[in-house]
């Protein structure tokens, strides 16, 4: 994206509404009223929580799913959706 | 090459030697013949450019948009009805600022229904941030259009030319139409902007609080766009011998009681003017070309040293009166000049503005105390 | 991403949408573009009206996609998309999609008219709706695409829906346009297979996109991909094709589960009379026998 813009006065603004900054910065896990538990043990690798995660907070590292809790909304359809009940729900402690 | 055309033709000629890209319309009395006219240059590949038979106007210009946005060079051309149906996207193509090119054909709004030349259809789209112009012949709609694409492409913000339907679009005139080489040395390609890009992708057009700072943006713009068109016009004189000023001044250096008004029923005016003179009463003429950005010093210059001032507006704003008679009063106020403005609506609906009733308008300037509202020429009895 | 072998299903990994927008949990809308997007691939520009999905696309200075999108007016998803085609004609640019993405407002009503100029044109551009029955961006009102029967701020209970949910897809049918597909979040893979066939094609293809909502059809979250599946299962939105006005291909089997199961997850809902759930069943076994009459 466009990294020449800035908010920092009129001149460097673009002249309209031309968006330059990914939503990456946004931490929407701070949404979170549920937190994702994963039990790598119980896990199977199928994938499913990855394919279902509307914020694409799970990922796969080292050929194992992790869940980033920066972007995590809580929910709550990975568990769900999981065949081995490996995603466990608890109640976020802030 | 010199051809005797009308002035909806002289349109398609100059979109034609604008070597447009997109275009996209929807046909409507009285602009009807501009889009045949377009659809036929397309289909045969004198023009290469894709045509969109869209199914509404308010297509017609999201089309105009969407194609500029990708950095096309784009046209449409309506009406009344047709314009009023566009308004929201008015302000989109504004907002987003594109260089869009549209020739609106003057039209009397519905109800009731008339299809004759009324100023009301644009002027009711003062506040979208297009540049508007209005035209008197048939060769300045064919400059005009050819000069808007560099004016847009430049201040990159959308321009309206304005023609009054049937009294202009309809009529056949003698219009030079330039070598193509020569419209190519004055309008190259549009010079590169920001456009959507698969290599560089953004969004375009987001929810902002920014909203002031853009707007402000648009106004520093359109305050430019007065300097820059009188730049531009001078250009166009340079290479076509023609030019038109954002206002035109007919015997107004030393005249008592000057005439202001825009499109054709300016040159009625000159002609009563001439007969004043010959009787020994001093009468100038002010067409007003350029209505957005209102070039009021421009006005107010040549205005400012006669005695009365009288407007005549084809054109009207229930509740208010004419249109360019509040913004010809606001720009006077803003120099503290006192002189008195008399307003006039006439010729609604196409009817002719004989010079008759010019000669009546003087008259009554002299006779009549300025009360400030406007009087009414031509009801039908 | 570094693939674990284990998983199974067809689905293409880059990710095409940032982490970080701003849908609600669970939201179905968010999942479609999710997976419209592994579809379609990178060289692709976006148009999207005002919707759920223009506020999920983010405000300025931020954009949550990683293609070029436009914000356009409501009622212009689809000529919106057939400028850019036109511009990328003459430009001479032939290997970008332009995709269209409405909601079911945007597309049942307020943009049906253009999106008929589209398809009537041929228009080269690919059409999505995602439909969450209802106006959900403005506050769940009610759309021509909410069910009889549904709670909507508008149709506010006990007054709800009386009228059932417009046929969108017999009217897009009508249009003759080379390719048309029903799909649901609820199937990733048969998604995304359906975009993936789409692409190959050219002219006019539409999608209708079964995107459960959880704010506005009042279910909780983790329920939208069960949802999802059930509105198929029970034949409340079937999954089909049809190429060229006239070649029905069903994709999903026949619906075993009963729609009492689909309905008693939903608050929106909670007015259904055993009328309403006796109307919605002959409607959908007429729809059932109707398309397998189509498919033969
Ligand atoms: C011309 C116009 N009318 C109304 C609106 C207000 N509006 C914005 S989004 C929206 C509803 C969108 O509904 P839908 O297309 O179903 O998408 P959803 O929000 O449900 O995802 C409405 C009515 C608007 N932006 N423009
Ligand atoms: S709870 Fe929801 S947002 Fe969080 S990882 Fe699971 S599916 Fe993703
Ligand atoms: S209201 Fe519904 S469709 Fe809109 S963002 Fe929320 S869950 Fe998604």
């Amino acid at each position: 994206m466009k990294k020449r813009y800035s908010l920092k006065s009129l001149d460097t603004l673009p002249i309209t509404a031309i968006s330059f900054i990914t939503t990456e910065g946004n931490e929407t896990g701070e949404w979170r009223s549920q937190r994702p538990i994963l039990d790598q043990e119980k896990c199977n690798r199928c994938g499913l929580c990855w394919m279902y995660c509307p914020d694409n907070a799970i990922h796969a590292e080292g050929g194992a799913f992790q869940i980033s809790y920066t972007y995590c909304k809580g929910c709550g359809i990975c568990a769900k959706e999981c065949p081995r009940g490996a995603i466990l729900i608890e109640k976020e402690e802030r | 090459m010199k051809k005797v055309i009308s002035a909806n033709q002289a349109v398609s000629y100059a979109v034609l030697a604008a070597k447009a890209q997109v275009i996209a319309a929807y046909p409507i009395t009285p602009q009807s013949s501009i889009v045949e006219m377009l659809s036929g240059f397309c289909a045969t590949g004198a023009l290469q450019a894709k045509f969109i038979n869209v199914e509404s106007e308010h297509s017609a210009m999201a089309a105009c948009i969407s194609a500029s946005v990708m950095g096309a060079r784009t046209f449409t051309a309506t009406s009344s009805q047709g314009l009023a149906l566009m308004h929201e996207l008015l302000h989109y193509a504004s907002g987003l600022r594109l260089p869009i090119v549209m020739a609106n054909v003057n039209r009397a709004l519905a109800s009731p229904f008339n299809l004759k030349a009324d100023l009301s259809d644009s002027l009711s789209q003062r506040d979208t941030g297009w540049l508007q112009f209005y035209c008197e012949s048939g060769q300045e709609v064919f400059d005009t259009i050819i000069q808007s694409y560099r004016i847009s492409e430049k201040l990159l913000l959308p321009v309206m030319v304005n023609l009054e339907g049937f009294i202009l679009s309809h009529t056949y005139e003698i219009v030079d139409l330039p070598e193509q080489s020569q419209i190519d040395l004055f309008l190259p390609p549009a010079p590169a902007r920001e456009c959507l890009d698969v290599d560089n992708p953004c969004m375009f057009g987001s929810t902002t609080d920014y909203y002031i700072n853009f707007r402000y943006k648009m106004h520093q713009d359109m305050e430019e766009a007065k300097t820059f068109c009188s730049e531009i016009d001078a250009e166009f004189k340079k290479v076509f011998g023609r030019d038109y000023g954002l206002v035109s001044t007919y015997l107004c250096e030393d005249a008592d009681l000057i005439l202001v008004t825009a499109g054709t029923i300016a040159g009625t005016c000159r002609v009563v003017a001439d007969r004043c003179r010959a009787k020994g009463m001093k009468v100038g003429v002010l067409r007003v070309r350029m209505f957005r950005p209102f070039p009021g010093k421009q006005i107010c210059e040549p205005l400012r040293k006669a005695k009365k001032v009288a407007v005549i507006d084809r054109d009207f704003s229930p509740g208010c009166g004419g249109i360019f008679a509040q913004e010809v009063k606001a720009s006077l106020q803003g120099i503290n000049c006192g002189l008195p403005v008399y307003e006039f609506i006439a010729g609604l609906g196409g009817k002719d503005v004989t010079d008759k009733d010019i000669e009546l308008i003087i008259e009554q300037t002299h006779k009549m105390p300025n009360r400030g509202e406007s009087t009414w020429i031509g009801l039908l009895k | 991403m570094d693939r674990p072998a284990q998983i199974k299903f067809p689905i293409p990994e880059e990710e095409l949408v940032y982490s970080g927008h701003t849908a609600c949990p669970g939201c179905g809308a968010a999942l479609a573009m999710k997976y419209v997007l592994k579809g379609l691939g990178p060289r692709t520009i976006i148009v999207i009206p005002p919707s759920c999905m223009g506020t999920i696309a983010a405000g300025f200075p931020f954009s949550s996609l990683k293609i070029p999108v436009l914000r356009i007016p409501f009622e212009s998803t689809a000529i919106s998309a057939s400028g850019i085609r036109a511009a990328l004609d003459v430009m001479g640019k032939e290997d970008i999609h332009v995709l269209a993405w409405a909601g079911d407002g945007g597309t049942f009503d307020i943009g049906l008219q253009a999106l008929s100029g589209s398809a009537e044109r041929n228009d080269n551009i690919i059409y999505v709706c995602y439909d969450n029955e209802g106006y959900m961006n403005t506050g769940i009102q009610r759309s021509s695409s909410t069910p009889a029967g549904a709670w909507t701020t508008t149709t506010p209970a006990p007054f709800v829906k009386d009228t059932p949910k417009k046929d969108i897809v017999r009217i897009m049918a009508a249009h003759n346009i080379p390719y048309i597909a029903t799909a649901s979040i609820g199937y990733p893979a048969d998604l995304i297979r359906k975009v993936k066939k789409a692409k190959e094609i050219g002219g006019t293809r539409f999608i209708l996109i079964f995107s459960p909502c959880p704010t506005g059809w009042r279910y909780s979250p983790e329920m939208t991909i069960r949802l999802a599946k059930l509105g198929t299962e029970t034949g409340i939105f079937p999954l089909y094709e049809i190429e060229n006005g006239e070649k029905y291909t069903l994709s999903s089997k026949r619906s075993e589960k009963p729609l009492r199961d689909y309905f008693a997850l939903q608050g929106r809902f909670r007015n259904l009379t055993k009328e309403n759930l006796q109307q919605f069943e002959e409607r959908v076994e007429k729809e059932r026998e109707y398309l397998k009459r189509l498919a033969g």
